[in-house]
């Protein structure tokens, strides 16, 4: 563990820029932090902090000079590693020969400076999606492989978050190359340091690092333990799957589809939602299409369509479906909870629908029907 | 490689099958190793500049030469493969997903269910239990089409029935002039087809309402939910659990199934919208 003072970022990001890596922070746009090319600590979100809860956002004026004292905003990092839209080929028909070309892979060099620990999970539960299993996404692993990760401890919690229940936060614990606790005390403004990787080492190496004190060290651990005491929202995870598996029917969802859009924005903000479609693109003369991959959400009617109409056509069984795969399904697919509790989905979904408390629902009709039953 | 991308097949062969549905016979532009797959596995069929569907192999799995594909024309897709001829080409990638018990079935008897156009994922089990007769038991199709003029594969069919070493049953729906053949739904066939319940590996395919109360009968008939097969069908964009879409429960049809034992889904057959 070193200290850096908060001129030092600069340092690192024009360090990160001569490594070749293209230097991705965040940065303010249309009133929230969004993840965008950063050239220098002035594009860095410095004074700002956001105000979170079920389908609300506000960013606002930080107390302090701060530089990454905000929650996750609207995008994650899929949007860098897994594209939203993506050419995967462009098929050439001509003289009736049909010649297909890949697409090459991306082979950008990310610098990711603010991943936070919910985050790195979320990348994490990807990596098993993309690379873990049978087949392999190329694309997606090339720039995984590439990224480098400057983690970041949150220094603040707000009421969507529930890292704590899904155990991947708030502190950072690895799969990050240099990981920074912004510490903010009286007149100090420093930020703590560590590595964790060669990569990471070696950019540590050439920053102007001091050794910390013994205090300095106690405001960094002091930062991670207020942010946790600042996290309320909770999701009782225990036999969750199986309840979840066993109340397919559970009322619940009925009663959510009284609610819920369909709008699909929780699962465009998920970090870990992974579904896609394919569509061409035909040129004027049907000479030349362009086969394109683009996000997807299971929240359409088209995303479960089959000869004959949808299998989901109503909104309860389309949030059933979303809400179960999270929670449930993705154990048994990739031995992981597809959600790392980064409260997203809850704060921007248009109507504040809340997946904790909806799994909860289902958890206590389950439970209720489960003793009545052992009672009769 | 990148499983995503499609190898290019040129159509040898257009048969039409019935006023609905037809056959190609495909042949591989890029390699000469042939086509190897299992019965009951699907390819991702791709039609320039119109999109991609996954459809079941129909061929023989000992003739590699050739990839055979039958299908119903009803959606974007099939309906503009509907319009294929000899020397167009088509992408495919494939093959994909888990096959028909044909392994775990040797020593019992094989119980065949198709409805309608769900005899063509069954067609290479066909072929192979009977290059490969000495293995199996008793082998029973029941099949039941719409009308006499929606039998898939007639002529086959009709030819296969002279066997001896297969049982072959077919019905219809709604009968016409000169059908003297069985009329009424699939179902009907099962109290009183010739086979060994306590011995029997049945594989169904058909639209599920066809799947669920055939396997109703099987089960009353005695055979028990583990030696009950059914393919599942669902939206698929990707084959290989990229794309989400064929989810099903916590399964993925394109690579936990399609095939699957009654036993590992019967917590969601019948439920809606899953």
């Amino acid at each position: 563990m070193k200290i850096i003072d908060i001129q030092e970022i600069d340092n690192l990001i024009s360090l990160l820029r001569e490594m070749n890596y293209l230097v991705v922070g965040p940065t303010i746009q249309n009133g929230a932090i969004i993840y965008s090319q950063i050239t220098t600590s002035k594009d860095l979100p410095i004074g700002y902090t956001d105000d979170q809860s079920p389908g609300r956002y506000r960013l606002i004026k930080d107390k302090k000079e701060s530089y990454f004292n905000y929650v996750v905003g609207p995008q994650s990092w899929k949007k860098f590693l897994y594209p939203a839209i993506q050419k995967l080929y462009t098929a050439y028909f001509k003289n009736n020969k049909l010649e297909i070309e890949r697409e090459e892979n991306p082979t950008t060099k990310y610098a990711f400076i603010g991943v936070r620990s919910c985050e790195i999970n979320a990348i994490e539960i990807q990596d098993r999606i993309f690379f873990g299993g049978e087949y392999q996404n190329s694309r997606y692993k090339g720039l995984r492989k590439n990224c480098f990760i400057v983690a970041v401890n949150c220094s603040k919690a707000n009421s969507n978050c529930f890292c704590t229940s899904m155990n991947t936060g708030p502190e950072v614990k690895s799969g990050f190359d240099l990981v920074l606790t912004e510490v903010i005390n009286n007149s100090h403004h420093f930020f703590l340091i560590d590595s964790g990787s060669e990569k990471g080492e070696e950019v540590l190496s050439k920053l102007n690092t001091r050794e910390p004190d013994k205090e300095s060290l106690e405001l960094g651990n002091k930062v991670i333990e207020e942010t946790k005491k600042q996290i309320t929202k909770q999701l009782e995870t225990e036999d969750l799957k199986d309840i979840l598996l066993r109340s397919l029917e559970s009322p619940v969802y009925d009663e959510v589809s009284k609610r819920c859009l369909a709008c699909g924005n929780c699962t465009m903000v998920c970090p870990t939602c992974f579904c896609m479609t394919v569509e061409d693109y035909t040129d004027f003369f049907k000479t030349k299409a362009e086969r394109i991959q683009k996000w997807d959400s299971c929240f359409t009617l088209e995303y479960s369509y089959i000869h004959g109409g949808s299998v989901r056509v109503t909104t309860g069984s389309r949030y059933r479906q979303w809400l179960t795969h999270k929670l449930a399904s993705w154990h048994e697919q990739f031995g992981t909870s597809g959600c790392v509790g980064c409260g997203r989905c809850i704060t921007w979904c248009p109507v504040g629908i809340d997946i904790t408390e909806e799994a909860t629902k289902v958890r206590r009709i389950a439970e209720f029907q489960t003793t009545s039953m052992e009672e009769i | 490689m990148d499983v995503m991308v499609p190898n290019t097949f040129k159509v040898q062969k257009f048969i039409k099958e019935t006023h609905d549905t037809f056959t190609i016979e495909l042949k591989s532009l890029e390699t000469k190793n042939g086509f190897t797959f299992e019965p009951g596995q699907f390819n991702m069929i791709y039609i320039f500049g119109i999109g991609e569907i996954p459809i079941s192999i129909s061929g023989d799995p000992n003739k590699s030469g050739i990839l055979v594909h039958t299908t119903r024309a009803v959606g974007t897709v099939t309906k503009e493969m509907a319009k294929l001829k000899k020397d167009d080409i088509v992408g495919i990638r494939g093959p994909f997903g888990r096959p028909w018990p044909i392994k775990e079935a040797i020593g019992s008897d094989v119980l065949l269910v198709a409805g309608g156009i769900g005899l063509a994922p069954l067609r290479p089990v066909i072929y192979h239990l009977l290059s490969n007769r000495e293995y199996y038991g008793r082998i029973i199709l029941l099949y039941g089409a719409r009308t006499p003029q929606d039998i898939l594969y007639r002529k086959e069919l009709e030819k296969l029935r002279s066997r001896l070493d297969i049982d072959i049953i077919v019905t219809v729906d709604r009968a016409v002039k000169n059908w003297t053949g069985n009329v009424g739904v699939v179902t009907t066939l099962i109290p009183r087809a010739p086979f060994d319940p306590i011995n029997t590996i049945a594989m169904i395919c058909g639209p599920e309402i066809m799947m669920r109360y055939t396997i109703v009968e099987l089960l009353k008939r005695g055979l028990s939910k583990e030696n009950i097969y059914v393919s599942m069908e669902r939206n698929m964009k990707c084959g290989v659990g990229f794309c989400g879409h064929c989810q099903y429960g916590t399964e993925f049809i394109c690579k936990d199934g399609p095939v699957f034992s009654f036993k590992e889904i019967e917590h969601l057959f019948g439920k809606r919208e899953i």
